[in-house]
């Protein structure tokens, strides 16, 4: 059995199981490791848009 | 006379009852994922940690990602082997099971490899904060 993702379904899914652990081990408080979660959550969807969309400027 | 026996013995008891959680969560944690943290009742956390690490690993092999064995050849090669070690006894079942050993040269088998080499490095993380709860660093 295989499956087959797109490169951006590939960056949430990663994104997402990387942002929890961040939280979970980054910080203290419950509260703390919720905002930080979201924060490297956005952060590591936000810098794959930037980047895929710097290389199409780049393509150009 | 007596107050110095008294103070003897007072600085030769321990402080506290010496406690085995330190080498045992950070043990079990990287066996399996999350278990650091439940053994020590962070459950919640703990089942977090579980899910997010065991998925990460299961979609890497499910995406025909590569398996790294010990080896003393290319550097990188032994870096990915460290990393996918960190996985405890996902790894350890993946190389019993001869998983991840087809050699698959498409993006999405590259992401997999990914998966589980940041699956692995993200336990050894896991590993660290178990250790950090266990001697009470961490709340």
């Amino acid at each position: 059995m295989t499956i087959q993702l797109t490169h951006f379904s590939a960056a949430s899914v990663f994104a997402l199981f990387a942002s929890i652990v961040f939280g979970i081990t980054h910080r203290e408080t419950t509260r703390d490791m919720i905002r930080y979660g979201l924060y490297c959550f956005a952060m590591f969807l936000g810098g794959a848009l930037v980047a895929g969309w710097a290389m199409w400027l780049v393509r150009r | 006379m007596a107050n110095q026996t008294t103070a003897k013995t007072k600085v030769a008891e321990p402080a506290q009852p010496a406690s085995m959680m330190p080498v045992i969560a950070p043990a079990v944690g990287w066996l399996i994922p999350g278990s650091g943290h439940i053994i020590q009742k962070r459950w919640i956390r703990g089942a977090l940690l579980l899910i997010s690490i065991g998925t990460l690993f299961v979609l890497g092999l499910l995406m025909q990602g590569h398996i790294y064995r010990a080896n003393a050849g290319d550097i990188l090669e032994m870096l990915g082997f460290i990393g996918n070690l960190g996985g405890g006894a996902l790894y350890l079942a993946a190389l019993a099971m001869g998983w991840g050993t087809a050699v698959v040269s498409n993006a999405v088998a590259d992401y997999g490899k990914m998966f589980i080499i940041v699956a692995g490095l993200l336990n050894f993380i896991a590993v660290a904060d178990a250790y950090h709860i266990a001697v009470g660093k961490k709340p």
